[in-house]
């Protein structure tokens, strides 16, 4: 089915300014921004997909490639960072063997550096799929991720 | 420090509302006096709780606290309101609840998650109020007060705080706009459109004093009336809320605790340069605060407070929100311009300032959240009484978010004057497990360090330059003597490297240079070759040089402050700098590569885990006896340190 078309119904003979919000709108609905987007996107506003991709790549919101179904941010903010957010990335890139802002092969999980959630009272600050996770430390994330994985293996095996 | 006298105090009562505000929202009449008392909870119908759910709310678990709260009451079918305030800026006692009970005063109740809530409620419910969850009671003229239990505004988190900006936060409904109209909501807007002229409200707020509170600091009654004098047939007002400094989060609590005082504070300003067109530019990160805002917008739009011919005058006005996509240089006024024109968030040179011509072209003001938030007071007191509070050259309020390593982390609402070290020691509640303060970093990435020799500065626009540090937007992270100060400015200048925009080369190419000379310092002598040694040492000499450059050619603010952390840093921790260097060594024990990893024989079991993760075979042993670390061979990388089950593995 055709995600894009109804997101671009929605901003007839829109501007360059629509531009971020379509962009943002398509990205809600897919997940990420996939090649054709960029180029229909374009085609829609009048603008070169090259000038699309290079507003696209100066955010750091948009992704170019597929989420994981487990979303992993860590925040990366100043509190976040004295209260030891480096270990919770390295952590967390060791256990899952992932970069930033890459996803696992099984599209289980994805991980992702932001620069700061805003909660920054409770640092060390994790977001799962929205879901905050406070005063995290190595332990908890093992937890946390060894828990996923659990419960997905289950799923797998009851289907 | 001024001894607090009786009239300051940290919340003081509300204002009456406007009774224009009141006829327009159908609260005037006998009925309506008797719903006003109900919406400014003077008098209850039946007791009420209060979950505070802001996003640290959430974070702590307040979600599940206000479930469990719904779930007890139906259990033990008890009639009482829940109602969702946002964060009243305690943090660290996150979650919140508060309960009130008909004519007694309202009790606040911390760290209360979702297992605590039925032991607390059937406590309170049987009449034990102080249990040791208890922050503290409200203080509410006409409510009979709780006998020996301890008044909120004495606790030393709220007693040195003067609350203006923050007065509604975590106390109302972030979505009623009656419960907002009940404490005096919307009538300075009121005052404004029908008793001063726009040019009035301009030199209100110049008298006043109230100056920029998102960095900059430039008087905003200035900058109001240059875009007022303009001549254009359509200008518009921009609030900036992409609050992309990474340790401040003041706009997110104000737009999620009290969302009405921003569009208030926009529509004011609105009629006072002359636009009936605003945008509200915020981070997409704080979905909570966007649902919030919009949710007031469209209230304020379905009473007639926004849209055409507010207040039966003839002036429009009406809010858009644009979502920011997460670019730091976004907060500079031009590059904000740019991304809601949808294109790169670049800056442009200045003049022509936006005030002349920002926004496709047309007369722009921007404005930051807590400055537009001030406007409702500055309007609702009048500009003197605004400018009684403060020092010389800054007036007013700052909000600062306080957090780091400190005990009581949250938002903190201070007179202007208000020393550094009240706000660490009292507010904050001083360094935890008895470490000792190293230095306080204030302003974000663009700001600097306060040592203690400084502590007892003024917050304040000038004083804060004066020790090569800024007010900034208003992050305060509190750092103890385990913090390493080469750690933390290499940090910054990680981050400014990545979010520089990459159109002036001293900024794009400096910053990663003076990021790969903090690097050099920091790295291990293991993983040093050959010349690495000569240009670690030429970079450190070339390290203010260069700081020198990039501040005198970059055409931002970003660029302009980039080199601050390292400035700051190297101005009063010179000597940890020289440790780095010279001794290669961490005196804070934060960089990894300058430790040294040995194994405890004691502690060691020898179950060869350590050895068999060690990416470089630099741990020998053999099965059930002690392992040893070849320091040749070591990198650092600190996995035996993880793996070991023991705590054998020794960092020095």
């Amino acid at each position: 089915m055709d995600t894009l078309q109804p997101i671009l119904d929605r901003y007839p003979g829109a501007g360059r300014d629509a531009l971020i919000p379509i962009l943002q709108t398509v990205q809600e609905a897919e997940g990420f921004l996939s090649p054709e987007a960029i180029t229909r996107v374009g085609k829609h506003l009048g603008l070169p997909a090259s000038k699309v991709f290079g507003v696209a790549t100066f955010y750091n919101q948009f992704r170019f490639q597929p989420l994981g179904k487990y979303h992993i941010q860590v925040c990366r903010g100043t509190a976040c960072h004295v209260k030891g957010s480096l270990g919770t990335l390295e952590t967390l890139q060791r256990m899952l063997d992932l970069k930033p802002g890459s996803t696992t092969r099984d599209g289980l999980f994805s991980l992702e550096t932001v620069a700061c959630l805003g909660a920054c009272g409770l640092a060390p600050v994790v977001c799962v799929n929205g879901e905050f996770f406070a005063g995290v430390t190595p332990d908890t994330l093992k937890k946390l991720v060894d828990g996923v994985k659990q419960r997905e293996v289950a799923h797998a095996a009851s289907h | 420090m001024p001894p607090r006298t009786e009239t300051a105090r940290c919340w003081e009562a509300p204002p009456a509302p406007s009774p224009h505000v009141l006829s327009l929202l159908g609260l005037s009449g006998e009925d309506g006096a008797r719903t006003l008392e109900l919406l400014r909870r003077q008098r209850l119908q039946r007791p009420a709780i209060f979950v505070g759910t802001g996003t640290c709310g959430l974070g702590a678990g307040a979600g599940k606290t206000l479930s469990a709260v719904r779930k007890h009451l139906q259990a033990r079918a008890i009639e009482a309101d829940v109602v969702e305030v946002g964060c009243i800026g305690l943090c660290s006692d996150e979650p919140l609840v508060d309960v009130q009970f008909p004519g007694r005063q309202r009790l606040s109740y911390r760290g209360v998650t979702e297992d605590k809530v039925p032991a607390l409620l059937d406590g309170v419910w049987a009449g034990q109020v102080k249990g040791p969850s208890l922050v503290g009671q409200f203080s509410s003229p006409g409510l009979e007060p709780w006998p020996k239990l301890p008044r909120l505004e004495d606790h030393p988190f709220f007693a040195p705080q003067t609350r203006w900006v923050l007065a509604n936060c975590g106390i109302i409904d972030p979505a009623s706009l009656e419960e907002y109209a009940s404490r005096g909501g919307y009538g300075a807007l009121h005052h404004s459109l029908t008793s001063l002229t726009p040019e009035a409200v301009c030199d209100a707020v110049e008298r006043s004093g109230l100056r920029g509170r998102g960095g900059g600091g430039f008087p905003s009654g200035k900058k109001w009336h240059i875009a007022r004098q303009q001549e254009a047939t359509q200008k518009y007002l921009i609030c900036n809320a992409d609050e992309g400094d990474p340790g401040a989060f003041m706009d997110r609590a104000v737009i999620e605790g009290d969302p009405h005082r921003l569009v208030e504070g926009m529509a004011i300003a609105g009629y006072a340069i002359g636009a009936s067109q605003g945008y509200v530019y915020i981070r997409a990160e704080y979905p909570l605060a966007i649902r919030r805002l919009a949710a007031a917008i469209e209230q304020a739009r379905g009473v007639g407070l926004l849209g055409k011919g507010i207040f039966g005058t003839s002036f429009d006005f009406d809010i858009r929100l644009k979502q920011g996509a997460g670019a730091f240089v976004c907060g500079e006024e031009t590059a904000l311009i740019n991304s809601i024109e949808g294109r790169r968030g670049m800056p442009r040179p200045r003049p022509p300032y936006p005030a002349e011509r920002g926004a496709f072209g047309k007369p722009t003001v921007i404005n930051n959240v807590e400055t537009l938030a001030n406007v409702p007071v500055v309007i609702g007191r009048g500009a003197d009484a605004f400018a009684a509070v403060g020092t010389e050259g800054s007036k007013g309020t700052k909000v600062f978010a306080l957090s780091g390593k400190v005990s009581r982390t949250g938002l903190a609402e201070v007179a202007m004057g208000t020393t550094v070290r009240q706000i660490v020691f009292e507010v904050g509640g001083g360094i935890p497990d008895g470490k000792a303060y190293k230095a306080v970093q204030i302003g974000g990435p663009s700001g600097g360090c306060i040592p203690a020799s400084h502590l007892d500065i003024q917050v304040d626009y000038e004083s804060l330059k004066s020790v090569g540090a800024m007010m900034g937007s208003g992050g305060l992270v509190v750092m103890d003597e385990g913090t390493c100060m080469v750690d933390v400015a290499k940090f910054f200048m990680d981050f400014i490297q990545r979010e520089s925009c990459g159109k002036c080369i001293p900024c794009r190419e400096g910053t990663r240079r003076m990021l790969e000379v903090l690097e050099a310092i920091t790295r291990g002598r293991r993983s040093e070759k050959d010349a690495d040694a000569l240009e670690r040492f030429q970079g450190v000499m070339a390290l203010n040089e260069l700081a020198d450059v990039i501040k005198d050619t970059s055409l931002c603010g970003l660029g302009q402050s980039a080199p601050n952390p390292v400035l700051s840093t190297l101005r009063w921790f010179r000597d940890e700098y020289e440790a780095h260097v010279y001794d290669r060594r961490c005196p804070a024990g934060v960089c990894a590569q300058l430790l040294t990893y040995t194994i405890d024989e004691e502690a060691c079991r020898g179950c060869t885990l350590c050895m068999r993760k060690c990416p470089t075979g630099a741990i020998m042993g053999a099965a059930k006896s002690p392992h040893y670390v070849i320091q040749d061979k070591c990198i650092a990388c600190g996995t035996c340190l993880t793996v070991c089950r023991t705590h054998a593995v020794l960092v020095s």
